[in-house]
């Protein structure tokens, strides 16, 4: 059963193969044999199979949705009514949520099966997954390495076959970066499309949470059922969400491909390079065109991301306070002590230092120098996708710039682990959908990933493309040994 | 731009992180690597460009002025270190 596919495994269930019941025993199971990878920081059979029980009574009742029954893991940054929800962090290490996020309800409503929360860097800051309180996780293609992040625990959670998808959410490419490094389909959607509400904020302006899953496919079941309006996250946008599963076929015959030319360039590991030129090379024997494009200010997309999304994080983080919930200092002298202890107790040193790179950068006769600056590169950045689908539908290039490292090559110098984000994160900035594919493997025998950037709101297109491509190539069937 | 002993103390106050003394070296080190990175924005000139704050630039919706929530504060509560009388306890901050 866990080598199937959503899709898959939806029609098994419908045709009584086997119940929810089943399926989820079966990836508890498999979370168990496999806990040494340290992909799930909280897992609760009993809560995950009363979920499985009710689904198979709706099931039973023929009032099933395609997700009805799935198990499914969630990225340890959603509420969970009920659920430990640790955000990879000690200062929530004891957080019980109160209520659903908007994107967990949905599911909850779909009937999906809660499978476990999974580890990922403290608040979303780190793009290796080392950055987690609960410690480091393996990726299943080369245990020596890391998955990614943050999403790292959602991303070897779903390459090792130990759930048949997760949620992950990208700030400036936690769901695309892991996803790549781990040969999995991770979709970002457009700012706006999938409800940030109960999902705990890092930067406000860029969060989004999305699927990632092992096909196209799977990402239009699981995105169709988090998309949509939500009165209770006020940047949400109020626009309908299309069936995704119904366009997935459409011919890409015509299609027009822009390679920005800044993406393969000096940075770029050759492998990748080559690896991802073999996968346009397939676009056009699909029928798609190629046309070079320039992102001229991609550049500074790190630069202007790391004043923007530490100034929303520290101004987001003061909320932990140790007065209200998470983790309290044991001993202090007066109110401002504990309020300083708490913090330098419970964050990281990752998440210490984008508190202060933010503070500083807000702070008084810094502001226009570090964050209005930042904001007008911003402007730049947008501007220059928007220049760039005049001429094409889509743009392609690779998603990192190598494959996964060795778990602790950067992880004492913060500088050389940002620019592993160096092509996802200027779509954070510019508030368009983007995807990571599996496109091959380098000579280490690890994953690439082909990345994919729709203009906004066209995420049914993304999921088309990637879709054909998935049914001409198979790089996304190949599984990780010793996890069969 | 590279960040001093005193510096980063200050940053820390500002954000309520009570670093100890031994770890302000280190701070100062990666943050000013951290600002190097960041100061390449100054390469590029951006005098008459519109700040970008949001990819929505539509505007804030309104709704009607009634009551949404639930009162769940016995729940809420639970969570808290320190309670009582159905307030959160924080030390005393007036004499």
């Amino acid at each position: 059963m866990h080598t199937k596919t959503v899709a898959e495994l939806a029609a098994g269930l419908r045709r009584k193969e086997f119940s929810s019941e089943e399926l989820t025993r079966a990836f508890l199971d498999r979370i168990s044999r496999y806990k040494d990878l340290n992909a799930f920081i909280t897992v609760d059979a009993n809560k995950s199979l009363a979920q499985a029980k009710a689904a198979d009574a709706r099931l039973a009742g023929g009032q099933a949705g395609a997700l009805t029954g799935i198990p499914i893991a969630q990225k340890d940054i959603f509420c969970a009514d009920g659920w430990l929800t640790t955000c990879g962090s000690k200062m929530l290490a004891n957080f019980t949520a109160p209520y659903d996020a908007t994107a967990i309800a949905r599911f909850n409503d779909a009937g999906a099966v809660l499978l476990g929360k999974t580890n990922m860097d403290e608040f979303a800051m780190g793009s290796s997954n080392e950055s987690s309180h609960f410690g480091p996780v393996q990726n299943p293609w080369d245990t020596r390495c890391v998955p990614g992040g943050s999403s790292g625990g959602s991303a070897a959670a779903v390459a090792a076959r130990l759930a048949p998808a997760a949620t992950g959410t990208d700030t400036g490419g936690s769901i695309r970066q892991p996803a790549a490094l781990t040969n999995l389909t991770g979709l970002k959607p457009s700012y706006g499309r999938v409800s940030r509400y109960g999902m705990i904020a890092f930067a406000s302006s860029l969060d989004q949470g999305g699927p990632m899953t092992r096909t196209a496919e799977d990402a239009a079941l699981l995105l169709g059922v988090m998309a949509g309006f939500d009165t209770r996250d006020s940047t949400s946008v109020e626009q309908p969400v299309p069936d995704y599963t119904a366009t997935l076929n459409n011919d890409i015959k015509g299609l027009k491909i822009g390679l920005p030319r800044e993406y393969f360039g000096e940075g770029l590991n050759a492998g990748v390079a080559k690896t991802v030129e073999a996968a346009i090379g397939e676009y056009q024997k699909l029928g798609a065109k190629v046309v070079e494009v320039s992102l001229p200010n991609s550049r500074l997309a790190i630069p202007c991301y790391y004043v923007l999304a530490p100034a929303e994080a520290s101004s987001n983080l003061s909320r932990f306070d140790g007065a209200r919930y998470g983790y309290r200092a044991k001993d202090y002298t007066d109110l401002l002590d504990m309020y300083g202890k708490t913090r330098a107790q419970g964050f990281g040193a990752e998440v210490k230092r984008r508190i202060m790179i933010g503070t500083y950068a807000l702070s008084a006769g810094y502001y226009d120098a570090y964050y209005l600056k930042a904001q007008k590169l911003r402007r730049l950045i947008a501007d220059d996708f928007a220049r760039a689908f005049e001429q094409c539908d889509v743009i392609m290039g690779p998603t990192t710039p190598t494959t996964a490292f060795r778990i602790g090559a950067k992880s004492d110098d913060p500088v050389a682990m940002y620019l592993s984000d160096i092509y996802t994160i200027s779509v954070n900035l510019a508030g368009l959908p983007g995807m990571s594919i599996p496109a091959g493997f380098d000579g280490q025998g690890l994953p690439v990933g082909l990345q994919l950037i729709g203009k906004y709101f066209d995420e049914a297109r993304l999921l088309n493309i990637a879709h054909r491509y998935q049914q001409a190539t198979d790089w996304h069937r190949r599984q990780p040994k010793g996890f069969e | 731009m590279s960040l001093d002993r005193q510096q980063v103390r200050k940053i820390a106050h500002l954000a309520r992180l009570a670093l100890r003394d031994d770890e302000l070296d280190a701070y100062a080190a990666t943050l000013s690597r951290i600002l190097g990175l960041i100061e390449q924005m100054n390469a590029v000139d951006t005098a008459g460009v519109t700040p970008m704050a949001h990819p929505n630039d539509a505007g804030l919706r309104l709704r009607e002025d009634v009551v949404t929530e639930t009162d769940q504060r016995d729940k809420f509560l639970q969570l808290a270190p320190a309670t009582e009388a159905g307030l959160y306890l924080v030390p005393k901050v007036i004499e």
